[in-house]
């Protein structure tokens, strides 16, 4: 399936681009964070994000599909 | 024009503090964050803060939602900086109104913790020894 990454503070650092489309077999935030993380090399624990999928909070086992935008969000600072 | 904002333009505190006037209200509580020249013992000469705005958008007016449901208030407006921001610069904007200002002060209180814990906003420092970094708290600060 074909997904949408956006990338945010430390993690768009790390990658080196703001956006980007990916093909992947992942089903679940969980599956592509594993494979996205090692590809750019990202320190961040998974443990320590959020997913959003589509401008929404969700949870780490929530099925994905084609065509969706997924944002994983590293800890807050605003304010 | 919403109730909660991001802009990556100077805060108008003056127009946002005159969406709260009411003849009802008898307080009035605001606050601004501004940009400070020093954390965590390094001098700061500047910083940036990043948005992802459809989600930051919708979690920060369902704090205003919140703060509307727990507290005995009339109005709550915030507004958040994003881009490029110079010392003493406003970050963030608050004001809410009540009839008394228990109320106001507690709600006020509420939605500046709830948008430092909740919105994805991230802040990018840029330290006077020339290095820079995204300050992701609890525990370790700049990396990815």
């Amino acid at each position: 399936m074909k997904y949408r990454l956006l990338y945010f503070a430390s993690l768009r650092d790390r990658s080196g681009c703001d956006a980007e489309t990916v093909e992947s077999a992942a089903a679940d935030p969980r599956a592509l964070f594993a494979e996205v993380a090692s590809r750019h090399g990202w320190s961040l624990p998974m443990e320590r994000l959020r997913v959003a999928i589509n401008g929404a909070f969700c949870g780490w086992e929530t099925a994905l599909r084609d065509g969706d935008e997924i944002v994983f969000i590293p800890p807050v600072s605003g304010g | 024009m919403s109730d909660f904002a991001l802009q990556d333009s100077a805060v108008d505190s003056a127009a946002w503090s005159q969406r709260l006037a009411s003849r009802t209200a008898g307080a009035c509580v605001t606050f601004e964050g501004w940009v400070r020249d020093h954390n965590d013992g390094r001098a700061v000469q500047r910083l940036s803060y990043q948005a992802y705005a459809p989600l930051a958008l919708a979690e920060g007016e369902a704090i205003l939602a919140d703060a509307r449901r727990r507290f005995a208030i009339e109005q709550a407006y915030c507004v958040h900086r994003v881009g490029d921001l110079a010392i003493g610069d406003l970050a963030v904007w608050v004001g809410v109104s009540a009839g008394h200002r228990g109320p106001a002060f507690e709600a006020c209180r509420f939605i500046i913790d709830e948008i430092k814990l909740r919105v994805p906003i991230w802040k990018n420092e840029f330290y006077a020894d020339g290095e820079s970094g995204w300050l992701h708290p609890d525990g370790s600060s700049v990396g990815g």
